[in-house]
Formats: structure tokens, C-alpha cells, sequence
């Protein structure tokens, strides 16, 4: 009964995903997309939750939903006119996308069925804080430190870049 | 100290006498909603009270006097009125889009409402990263301003949004700044270990410098975050008429008015829960008697009190300083709170390795 529960909260945030992941690369209006793929995000959110990993789950918020929808939206909002919608594709596109997106679904297909996965849910409930802190600053097997330097490397990099590329000369 | 899980266990055990497990679950989860969403109901229309008498004893007036004792009543009437009026429909603008941008502000602003801790045992979500969590969930009132502004087809509202947008994105860092620097201090994220650590003494007295720094940084910072004045440009009347909420009517309306206040409040829950002591009492150490008589009073009056303090703080802004331009509000946090807070960290950050608060 209590995974019925769990199902059931489960298949509705996965039906979420899938009907505005469609959304998201069907609809005309780019400000629409938008508002689609934060739902999609959303509730991917709460399937970490759901799996009591909510540190994960408060990161996918803050990032995705607070940081890179409000990235697209402001720049939608500063290059597109309003009652803008996109053209028509041509059917050479299209095909190539749906070729595109059916080999991606194959790729995962495969992955999601030959893989064998832990038990998603953690025994003890929530991860504790100082677990994840660790694996991310340790520098130890299994911890995160140099790739975390190295990515922020490349970010610091990126925002040089975007600096050079925008100032006014 | 009465402790309010007496209270929910008991209806829980209650529930759970005649019916199956799963169904008192699920019972309580309404239950539980219902009672927050009546609690921000109310306590918006308190602050909106509270905000017009206040308002207009900063300018000699009485406020509202007519409906009820000392016009108590008056913002359940407008309440009534608000939720009668008609939604009116607005042509040319992308409609689900204007329709879905109050919910969006408004649930990520009960999202936030369930995590802070109201008293000893009354508190709804308890994560482990429970801070980061109240940050995250806040963040997302701002698309659902974007939305609304880009979607009502006027450059007012366009302004207003990106004007609050900017602002918003831009205070968010300092906030989480000023929150970073005391959870450092507390050594946790949960809300209620920070409380719980605070019995010794709240964290403004024992992190003393720079905690006294971050609580005023953050003070600026939230009032900022709630659009509220100096900072409120995004709705600044005699430019922008009513910024990003001008072409809404009715009950959307409401939404975005329920919100702004009821942000206003989670602010000011926040400083309480982080440097105030949350629901604890004032303690001194050494005076056993005075503890004591502290220890009496209800902690939800602590927190409530409390709470109300940082309110008045906020409004009192609001009314004494004018409104700042756009430029001068970019250049404060960027040029002066943000460095500010990166040295207040460090300095919170030497502050707890080496042990020097009390």
C-alpha cells in the first residue's frame, strides 16, 4: 500500500516530464518553451525528492529553475519581440531531428535496461549533509575536488569569454 | 516548554484509530495544507493591517478606523472584495502564459512558508539541507514576475519585470551570502538544529561582529529581494504605474499582493530562525531564575514577536527612506554588500576555526 503510494506520486510527476518535454519542442511560442521545460525540471526535482535525495533536489531548484530558466527568459525577453513564433520546419529538419531524438531514445533504452542499479531509495532516509560536503571537497578515492576545480576553471574561463565578446570597444 | 508534536501526534494517532495507515497519511497531508494555506491567508491580511496603521502613523494619519474596532476588520472586507471582483480578460497577450504566472509566484512562496519552523514541534518540512532548500524555492517567485511581465503585452509591466528581475537575481547573492556566512557559524542546514543550537544564546549575540554584519546585510538584501521600498522600482507608482502586476485584475491580483507580503514575512522569519534564536527563549547564562520565567512563555509567541520586530524593521525602511534609482540599487550590492559579505565570510569563517565566540 505504501508503494502504491510511492507509484502513484511517481507516475504523476513521470507523466509530467514526458507531456511538457513534448511540449517543450512542440510549441510555436519560445517564451512557452520555457515555461514547459521549468516544469520538466520541476518534476524532475521532485522524483529527487521522491528518492529522499534532497540535496540533489534543492540543487536542480536553485540551478535549473532559479539560475538557467531565468537566464533564458531574460534573454528572450531582451531579443524577442513579443507575438514572435517560430517558422514552420521543413521536413529534411525534421526528419533529422526525429532520427536524432530516436537514436538518443534508443541509447537510453538500452543503458536503463542493461545496467543493473543500486536500490534507488537510501536506507537511512536523507543523506546527511556532511557526507555530501565531503565527497565534494575530499580528495580522497571517489571524491570530487579536482573536477570541482576544474569546472570552475572553465566557468571563470566562460565568463572572460563572455565579457571579451559583449563590452563595447 | 510546550511542545506542539503533542499536538500533531495526537491527531495523528487519532486519524490512524479508524483508518488504515496510508489513508491518515494522506488525510493529514490535506489536512496540513489546509492549515498552511489558511495561516498565509491570515497572516497576509494581519500584515496588510499592520502595514496600513503603520503607514499612517509614520504619516500623522489614523488608517483605517471605520470597519470593526480600530478597523480590524477592514482587510477581511477587502479580502471579500478582492475575491468577488471579475477577472477581467485582456486581449492580445498570451493567455495561459498571464494566467499561470500568479500561481507560479505564489506557490514558490508557500513552498517557502512550509519550511520555517513556527514553534517547538510545528514546523512542516524538516530536510537536512533545509535553508538551501527555502533559497531554491524562493528563487522561483521570479520567473512567475517575468512571466507576468512579459505576458500582459505592455511596456510598463515589461519594465517593471525586468527592473525586478534584475534586482532580484542581483540581491538573491547576498542573501545567500549572509545565510552562508551563518550556516557556517551554526555548522548545519537543518532549520530546527539551528534553532536547537541557539538555547545557549541566539546566533547574533554569540557570532557577535560578524554576525551583527550579516544580519544587517541581510536585512537590506531581503527587503530588496521583497520589492519592498527603498528598493521597490519594479512597482514604482509614478512611473511604471503599477510595474509588473498592472494589467492584472481580481484575485490575480490578489495573488501577487498575497505574496509580496507574505515574502515580507518569510524574510523576516528567516532572520529570526538564523541570527534571532527562532523560537527559543532569551537566555543568560548564569541567571537561572530569569531563564526560568523566560521558559513560561509560549515559544510561538517568541517566534510570532519576534518575527514582528524584524516586520517593523521593514516597513520601517519602507516609509522613511526614498526610492533609490536603478543604478544606485545595482551599484549597492554589486560595488559595496557583495565584497562586503565575501570579507564578512572569511571573517566568520576565522571566527569559528579559531573559536572566538562565546
Amino acid at each position: 500500500m505504501n508503494h502504491l503510494f510511492h507509484d502513484v506520486v511517481f507516475f504523476i510527476l513521470a507523466a509530467v516530464v514526458v507531456v511538457c518535454s513534448i511540449l517543450t519542442v512542440t510549441t510555436k511560442r519560445i517564451l512557452r518553451a520555457a515555461t514547459c521545460l521549468l516544469f520538466v525540471l520541476f518534476a524532475t526535482a521532485g522524483i529527487y525528492f521522491q528518492l529522499d535525495y534532497s540535496f540533489l533536489g534543492a540543487v536542480q531548484l536553485t540551478i535549473y529553475a532559479g539560475g538557467i530558466i531565468i537566464l533564458f527568459v531574460f534573454s528572450i525577453l531582451l531579443t524577442t519581440p513579443s507575438g514572435d513564433r517560430a517558422r514552420k520546419l521543413k521536413n529534411s529538419r525534421m526528419a533529422a531531428g526525429l532520427i536524432a531524438a530516436l537514436a538518443g531514445a534508443a541509447v537510453c533504452i538500452f543503458l536503463t535496461l542493461t545496467h543493473t542499479f543500486a536500490p534507488s531509495r537510501l536506507s537511512g532516509g536523507e543523506l546527511p549533509m556532511k557526507v555530501v560536503g565531503n565527497a565534494l571537497m575530499g580528495t580522497g578515492k571517489y571524491q570530487y575536488l579536482l573536477p570541482f576545480e576544474a569546472i570552475t576553471v572553465l566557468l571563470l574561463a566562460c565568463i572572460v569569454g563572455g565579457i571579451v565578446i559583449a563590452r563595447k570597444r | 516548554m510546550f511542545d506542539f508534536s503533542v499536538v500533531t501526534q495526537w491527531v495523528d494517532q487519532f486519524l490512524r484509530s479508524f483508518m488504515p495507515a496510508e489513508m491518515a497519511v494522506l488525510a493529514e497531508l490535506i489536512l496540513i495544507g489546509l492549515c498552511l494555506l489558511s495561516g498565509y491567508a491570515l497572516i497576509a491580511l494581519a500584515l496588510i493591517y499592520a502595514e496600513r496603521k503603520i503607514c499612517a502613523f509614520f504619516q500623522c494619519r489614523i488608517g483605517p478606523d471605520r470597519v470593526g474596532p480600530f478597523g480590524l476588520l477592514q482587510s477581511f472586507a477587502d479580502m471579500i472584495k478582492m475575491l468577488i471582483k471579475e477577472l477581467i480578460d485582456i486581449n492580445h497577450v498570451d493567455r495561459f502564459l498571464f494566467n499561470l504566472a500568479p500561481f507560479v509566484v505564489i506557490i514558490a512562496s508557500v513552498l517557502a512558508f512550509g519550511c520555517i519552523p513556527f514553534a517547538k514541534g510545528l514546523q512542516v518540512l524538516d530536510f537536512n539541507v533545509g535553508i538551501f532548500f527555502l533559497i531554491a524555492v524562493s528563487s522561483i517567485g521570479i520567473v512567475g514576475i517575468l512571466l507576468a511581465g512579459w505576458a500582459s503585452n505592455n511596456k510598463y509591466s515589461l519594465i517593471g519585470a525586468m527592473r525586478s528581475g534584475a534586482q532580484m537575481i542581483s540581491y538573491e547573492l547576498s542573501i545567500g551570502l549572509s545565510i552562508l556566512t551563518m550556516v557556517v557559524f551554526a555548522g548545519t542546514m537543518q532549520l530546527s538544529a539551528i534553532v536547537e543550537s541557539q538555547a545557549g544564546g541566539w546566533f547574533i549575540f554569540r557570532g557577535h561582529l560578524p554576525a551583527v554584519i550579516a544580519f544587517v546585510i541581510y536585512l537590506v538584501a531581503g527587503t530588496a529581494e521583497t520589492n519592498r521600498g527603498p528598493f521597490d522600482l519594479p512597482e514604482a507608482d509614478s512611473e511604471l504605474t503599477a510595474g509588473y502586476h498592472t494589467e492584472y485584475s481580481g484575485m490575480h491580483f490578489g495573488f501577487f499582493y498575497l505574496a509580496e507580503y507574505l515574502n515580507m514575512f518569510i524574510v523576516a522569519s528567516v532572520a529570526t530562525t538564523l541570527f534571532l534564536g527562532g523560537w527559543m527563549p532569551l537566555h543568560m547564562p548564569g541567571w537561572e531564575g530569569f531563564n526560568r520565567v523566560m521558559d513560561h512563555i509560549p515559544s510561538i509567541v517568541w517566534f510570532f514577536g519576534k518575527t514582528a520586530v524584524v516586520i517593523f524593521i521593514i516597513m520601517w525602511f519602507k516609509w522613511t527612506f526614498p526610492r533609490l534609482r536603478i543604478d544606485q540599487l545595482l551599484r549597492l550590492e554589486w560595488r559595496y554588500l557583495l565584497p562586503l559579505n565575501l570579507v564578512n565570510l572569511l571573517l566568520m569563517v576565522v571566527v569559528v576555526v579559531f573559536k572566538l565566540h562565546f
